[in-house]
């Protein structure tokens, strides 16, 4: 692996609600490389979104990352910055996309003034050559007519436009690491494909770090070098993408995976994972995917498992790992 | 833009003429004016002179009839009182209130915009409760007690302000204007005060309410993620969408502020047309009343359109709409 240039170290954010605190993200541990493509999978409210956000420091009360975390984007230290600082490194250093394109853009403001503003907020540019940039960022996104669409608003655009103009606007100032959270969800299925392989190829012609959050494995197998799988605030099995979609080593992993529908399984009925992601306030105090998981005994209901490192670069967190391959040697 | 002006110019005319028909049978039922008018030792002959001057005399559709040619022809009849054409009774007072109704306005953007951005931004800090809590008083508080206590304060107490009249005016083509002299300015500035404080409290509401709703969107998320600043989106990605119901509130606003003065300018004797109004409901003055009402719904109307027009210019999603429409 490369050097990394995203490094995640035991990052933790819990909310303040009525009901107490809520740790969204248990101190979570991940690194990313320049070029590389980290696919965070998981399913609703399993604080793969939070993780994103809190990347960007974009966690606003009653949200708090825990000030022992540790984020460093090309080994600089983002928690504790001081606000002001923080701006500069959003956008510039880490940029990020959002699930709903027709969301995003704000609908009273031309794209120009809001791709220009994201230029103009990091580098003392004049406006003409800002939007010179602007529309060369639309064409490299394949909108056609870059010069008309740029003096057009949101409005005009389709939801697949709007979120690449979003993409074109989130990688003006060539970030070191973009955080994508489902991007393609809300789009159609040949619309998603065009824009997972120009995010994919914008990505790494300029180096980019990509962190894909997601729920659809599928999108992860095309797309990601490494998978990282997040079930309730913690990441349960980490590993390269293909070593994990064909031996995992967690039963949720597994569980994920086997509920893919396929070609291949026809007229069998779908595979699901019995049971609901567990209340973040009222977590079991063992493994807390216990209570659904088939292989759970004593020990997973007592005992939190700690992350266990595989050979092939590969941890999970599990007490009776599946498939069972070497642990690396300590 | 223009198949909708059009749509829009037709439905406004389409209002004028049903509340025309409304407001002359509504007026009609309303006393007898010739009592009013003659001395009281009149004698009979003398009413019946009076009645067949004014036109009373006739049926009512003939009246209406009368009203209505007249009407289209730019003449909503003369005041029994003035002897003038009511329309120019009313238009002489006109400046006065469009006046204090601007000057009203824009105290109440001046102090409700900035106030309600504030408390929306930061709604749970103690700043932005007092700023909600005291607008509660500003909507409940009556109009006219309100008046009386600035009058005692500014006026009585302090003496930094005149409690009545509009004071100097000048004549600017024609029509007199006090918002170009220092003494007509002080006289504006206490009844202005008054009348905007409602409208500054409702401003607030609306602007904390739509401050907050647009600060949890997502193009707001979108915009600190590309590294905006603070300042920026508030000022720019915030205040463009937050204004929208700001304008539309206002601009109706507006209207009742230019109509329905009558009690702020009655408190401050300042001599508009509610004041007018009031002094014409009280002699039984037909035509002045009518006109009054009939200007009133034409304001309305021009406003309402006016609003319609400025929000496709602030919201292009509206301006896309029509244009595929």
């Amino acid at each position: 692996m490369s050097k990394a240039v995203l490094d995640v170290k035991d990052l933790s954010v819990s909310f303040r609600t009525r009901e107490g605190l809520v740790t969204a993200v248990n101190s979570i541990s991940f690194s990313v490389g320049a070029g590389e493509v980290l696919g965070l999978v998981g399913e609703s409210g399993s604080g793969k979104s939070v993780t994103g956000l809190a990347v960007l420091g974009l966690i606003d009360p009653p949200g708090e990352i825990d000030p022992r975390s540790s984020i460093k984007i090309n080994e600089r230290e983002l928690i504790g910055l001081p606000e002001e600082k923080l701006r500069r490194v959003r956008g510039k250093d880490v940029a990020m996309i959002f699930q709903d394109p027709m969301t995003t853009l704000n609908p009273v403001l031309r794209i120009d003034t809001q791709m220009i503003e994201a230029i103009r907020a990091h580098e003392k540019i004049s406006e003409k050559a800002a939007r010179e940039r602007a529309r060369q960022a639309l064409e490299k996104v394949g909108i056609p007519s870059a010069d008309e669409r740029l003096k057009a608003y949101p409005g005009q655009f389709s939801g697949g436009m709007r979120q690449r103009v979003a993409i074109a606007t989130a990688l003006l100032n060539r970030p070191t690491v973009l955080v994508a959270d489902e991007p393609t969800t809300a789009l159609d299925v040949t619309i998603q494909a065009q824009i997972l392989s120009e995010v994919q190829q914008l990505c790494s012609e300029t180096g980019t770090a990509l962190v894909w959050i997601t729920h659809d494995l599928s999108v992860v197998a095309g797309l990601a070098d490494r998978v990282a799988v997040m079930y309730a605030g913690r990441i349960v099995e980490e590993g390269p993408v293909s070593a994990v979609l064909e031996a995992p080593i967690h039963p949720y992993a597994a569980g994920l995976i086997g509920s893919v529908p396929s070609r291949n399984k026809r007229g069998v009925p779908l595979a699901q994972i019995r049971g609901m992601t567990p209340s973040l306030t009222n977590l079991p105090p063992g493994c807390p995917f216990a209570p659904r998981c088939d292989y759970a005994t004593d020990i997973c209901r007592s005992t939190m498992p700690e992350p266990t490192p595989y050979e092939g670069g590969r941890a999970a967190r599990c007490h009776h790992p599946l498939s069972a391959p070497t642990p690396a040697a300590a | 833009m223009l198949v909708y002006l059009i749509r829009r110019i037709g439905q406004s005319i389409m209002v004028v003429a049903v509340m025309a028909t409304l407001v002359f049978l509504a007026v009609f039922a309303v006393g007898d004016p010739v009592a009013i008018l003659a001395s009281p030792d009149a004698d009979q002959r003398e009413l019946e002179a009076i009645t067949t001057r004014l036109g009373l005399d006739r049926p009512i559709y003939e009246q209406f009839g009368i009203f209505v040619w007249n009407a289209l022809q730019g003449d909503l009849g003369r005041s029994f009182v003035y002897a003038q054409p009511a329309v120019d009774v009313i238009l002489q007072r006109f400046p006065a209130t469009m006046e204090l109704a601007l000057a009203a306005l824009i105290l109440s953007i001046l102090l409700g915009v900035p106030l309600g951005v504030i408390a929306g931004l930061k709604p749970e800090s103690l700043l932005g409760r007092s700023i909600m809590t005291t607008s509660i008083f500003g909507f409940s508080l009556p109009n006219f007690w309100l008046g009386l206590m600035l009058i005692l304060l500014f006026a009585v107490q302090l003496r930094w302000l005149p409690a009545s009249g509009r004071g100097e005016t000048v004549e600017v083509f024609g029509v007199h204007l006090s918002l170009f002299t220092w003494d007509g300015l002080r006289h504006l500035f206490l009844p202005a005060l008054t009348l905007s404080l409602y409208k500054a409290s409702l401003v607030i509401r609306i602007a904390q309410a739509g401050t907050r709703e647009v600060m949890l969107q997502d193009y707001v998320r979108f915009a600190r993620a590309k590294g905006l600043s603070y300042n920026r989106i508030v000022f720019v990605h915030v205040l463009k969408n937050m204004m929208i119901p700001v304008v539309t509130v206002l601009g109706l606003e507006l209207g009742s502020m230019i109509a329905f003065a009558v009690v702020t300018e009655t408190v401050f004797a300042y001599p508009g047309m509610g004041k007018l109004l009031i002094d014409s409901i009280n002699r039984l003055d037909r035509p002045v009343i009518v006109a009054y009402l009939m200007l009133t719904v034409v304001i309305f109307v021009i406003i309402n359109l006016v609003v319609d027009l400025l929000y496709a210019a602030i919201d292009p999603r509206v301006r896309l709409t029509e244009s595929k429409g």
